[in-house]
């Protein structure tokens, strides 16, 4: 596996990957684990993944993503297991020889990763409970861990 | 590969996160008749796994590690996937 990882994300390898001299605009995204007033008390998310096609897919839309925006260097890191609040599960580095496409080509990345990526979470709150994170909307209960 | 003579095609069935606790297994082999789809392979599941039969009426499914829709056709020897809302990100 080259894109997912059970350790913490670290930004310089990313960094590293996509520096280069006719890049002149890097975008970083980092998506982290959330504990806001409406989220109940999140202690962390325990991430699973159909990893094979998982690491797949993300390959997939990195090369997309490079066709759609030539040029681009793009490197991405999901991670799975337990991710504790405030950590990032996913980190996203684009650079581009301008700064628009560097945005705009991040903003893809995670926008299909969203749509594509055979990934699922389950909440872990401070009370014991756990619940699987639907997107659609309709969460369910997997009583206390 | 098409199936075997008989006019069957026996694929590996795998589950995930709340549907693999749905379906209390996280894989397992099934045999369905020629021709074949995906949905012709969840309604196996549903009966072959009691756990299986809460799955929703069209989840999400992938064959061979990529996105297909439950019209497709799948041929011996396939890995189906049974997909819970993606959560990614």
């Amino acid at each position: 596996m080259t894109h997912l990882t059970t350790a913490p994300l670290l930004l310089e390898p990313l960094l590293a990957e996509v520096t280069a001299p006719h890049c002149g605009g890097t975008c970083i995204f980092l998506g982290t684990v959330r504990d806001g007033p409406e989220d109940g008390g999140v202690t962390g998310i325990e991430y699973s993944a159909y990893d094979v096609m998982a690491d797949a897919e993300l390959e997939r839309i990195v090369t997309e993503t490079r066709r759609q925006w030539p040029g681009a260097r793009i490197a991405v890191r999901h991670r799975l297991g337990l991710v504790p609040a405030e950590e990032a599960s996913i980190a996203i580095a684009v650079a581009t020889p301008h700064r628009a496409d560097a945005f705009a080509a991040c903003r893809h990345v995670i926008e299909e990763v969203k749509q594509r990526l055979p990934i699922w979470k389950k909440e872990l709150r401070a009370d014991g409970t756990a619940t699987w994170v639907d997107p659609s909307g309709h969460p369910s209960m997997v009583g206390p861990q | 590969m098409k199936g075997t003579p008989g006019g069957t095609v026996t694929v590996r069935v795998r589950f995930f996160a709340r549907y693999a606790e749905l379906a209390g297994r996280a894989e397992g082999t099934l045999t369905v008749p020629l021709p074949a789809t995906v949905s012709d392979v969840v309604d196996r599941a549903r009966h072959e796994w009691p756990g299986a039969s809460a799955l929703p009426p069209e989840p999400l499914a992938a064959v061979n590690l990529r996105h297909v829709r439950l019209d497709a056709s799948v041929s011996d020897g396939d890995e189906v996937a049974l997909l819970p809302p993606l959560a990614g990100g």
